[in-house]
């Protein structure tokens, strides 16, 4: 794919649009900030995390289509979901959109974000994707900072 | 004045350029991104590749009569660049890698000379980050502090307010020929001579605004003036600090080496005279000769002829962008040179910079290494168009369709 067109599908135009778990949760367990210093994205992700589960997600912050889509459809993703699953989706969703593993066959926990596949065909973009799932690995793990370069 | 001068032949111009015949994304290409890189024509690159099949070899190297046709090459090419500037001397002119290493030269040599704990160092709002970061290490270093002269709405420096930014701990000010992001033509000369009846000497950064405006060092009376070859439809990797050669032959050597010494013992080193003090080693030679062929082509195209060229871009660009809805164009200075940024509501930079390129236009979308200058605007990055002598209306009109179509997909 080398029309980015066809990567701004309406999901995730229409998730930029209208980002679902948008906000902060207060309180919270864990917490985290990503940061994309080459283009300037900035998120804020906290969480709740109870009994190894991840009860409740939440994001703020400013970033392009595909960062803003990706956080939504990762707080949706991940939300309910055992703490230790959701990092193996942050490890499939990474494999996926540096075209390290193919979706239909080897990321089976990703489901609708494999919407994300045509990523890896626009590299300048890849760490636009990348930057929810890196922020949330690095609050699962309790880091403060998560930056993608 | 324009008028009466002879349009430029943009079709035959562009036949010099290869790249500007490939396709890209299944498109042809349409380069608006001068301001990042210029392109480089045939003349310049047969001109470098002649001189790495049949002359290459090193400059003011031992007795040879392949090192001595080199040096002359490289010597005249620095020849040309004086007459470019308008400078005295070719001493004046020193060579680096590109404005960054100018303005960090003038900073760690001159600088370090001349500004002491307590003093100031004023810089313009909307500098790059290279004639600031150097600054802010130099100040950190010495225990100096940075002002700021502010620039208003349209992304105009408040002269105003220099009366009273000019200190007399001011040791130094840089300065901004033409903003990459705004495309601001600041008034230097008048700066200039507001910051010397002070007696701050002034470092202007020229990387925008050599590929668009003619430039007369002495006539602007600038202290050192920096810029970049492959700005000026040159190669990478080449750059030029002018001085004063009052003001080079007062400075410290700032890089060790070969070829900036006059004799060395285990005792005492001593140096060259500029401009040969601050360039140690081997330098980029093919690189200052094609800068030098780049010089000619421009020059024979005219900078006048350019200018005015590139102003009807940008006039025509601005015509047409503004009136879509939601866009929003940075930087409306009455004196302003053909670069052109904007931002859409609703539409990242970098989703339609991705979208802009699908299209085959490219632009550049981020900060443009001026931070600051985004923080004044309130926006995390901007879209921005340039134009060269070698674009044409018709390319303008494909980015506005380009730009419609984005949000049109963004609706």
């Amino acid at each position: 794919m080398s029309d980015p067109r066809e990567l701004y599908q309406q999901v995730i135009l229409e998730h930029n649009k209208k980002p679902r778990n948008f906000g902060r949760l207060e309180p919270c367990t864990h917490h985290a900030e990503g940061h994309n210093p080459l283009c300037g994205d900035q998120l804020d992700l906290t969480l709740v995390v109870e009994n190894g589960m991840v009860q409740d997600v939440k994001f703020q912050g400013s970033g392009c289509a595909i960062d803003v889509a990706s956080a939504s459809l990762m707080t949706q993703a991940v939300k309910g979901r055992p703490v230790a699953e959701a990092e193996a989706m942050a490890e499939q969703f990474r494999g996926m959109v540096r075209g390290e593993l193919d979706p239909a066959t080897q990321a089976p926990l990703l489901g609708k974000l494999t919407l994300f596949q045509g990523v890896k065909d626009l590299p300048s973009r890849v760490k636009c994707a990348v930057l929810p799932w890196a922020t949330l690995h690095a609050a699962l793990k309790g880091e403060a900072e998560a930056s993608t370069e | 004045m324009t008028t009466t001068l002879q349009p430029l032949d943009v079709q035959a111009i562009r036949r010099d350029f290869p790249l500007l015949s490939r396709s890209l994304n299944g498109r042809p290409v349409i380069y608006l991104d001068s301001a990042v890189s210029g392109q480089m024509p045939v003349q310049v690159i047969e001109r470098m590749s002649k001189y790495e099949r049949d002359e290459h070899t090193n400059v003011h190297r031992g007795v040879s009569t392949l090192s001595q046709e080199a040096t002359d090459r490289y010597e005249e090419a620095r020849e040309k660049v004086r007459a470019f500037l308008n400078a005295a001397s070719a001493r004046e002119i020193v060579w680096t890698r590109g404005t960054t290493e100018s303005l960090n030269l003038v900073a760690q040599s001159f600088g370090r000379l001349v500004v002491q704990p307590g003093d100031e160092i004023l810089l313009s709002a909307m500098e790059h980050h290279a004639n600031i970061v150097p600054w802010q290490m130099l100040a950190q270093e010495k225990g100096a502090t940075i002002k700021v002269i502010p620039m208003n709405d349209a992304g105009e420096l408040i002269l105003e307010s220099l009366d009273e930014l000019i200190t007399e701990r001011t040791r130094v000010m840089g300065l901004v020929h033409v903003s990459n992001v705004l495309g601001t033509i600041n008034p230097v000369k008048a700066i200039v001579a507001k910051a010397h009846a002070k007696g701050v000497p002034v470092v202007v950064d020229g990387a925008q605004a050599v590929p668009h405006l003619a430039v007369d060092v002495r006539d602007l009376d600038a202290d050192f003036y920096a810029f970049s070859g492959h700005k000026l439809s040159g190669p990478t990797g080449i750059g030029v600090l002018y001085g004063k050669l009052a003001h080079l032959e007062a400075m410290p050597p700032w890089q060790g080496g070969g070829s900036m010494i006059r004799s060395v013992s285990w005792e005492k080193t001593t140096y060259m005279p500029a401009p040969a003090k601050f360039e140690a080693g081997t330098p980029p030679i093919a690189g200052a000769i094609g800068l030098g062929a780049a010089i000619d082509y421009v020059r024979a195209l005219g900078l006048d002829r350019i200018a005015a060229h590139e102003h009807d871009l940008l006039a025509y660009a601005t015509e047409n962008l503004l009136p879509i809805p939601g866009l929003r164009i940075l930087g409306n200075a009455q004196e302003k040179a053909s670069v052109l940024s904007f931002v859409v509501d609703g539409i990242h930079p970098h989703d339609l910079g991705s979208i802009l390129d699908s299209e085959g236009v490219v632009v550049r979308a981020g900060h443009h290494c001026a931070q600051p200058v985004m923080t004044r605007f309130q926006v995390p990055a901007t879209t921005r168009a340039s134009f060269a002598y070698f674009n044409t209306r018709e390319e303008v009109d494909i980015l506005v369709s380009a730009v419609l179509k984005a949000i049109e997909l963004f609706k």
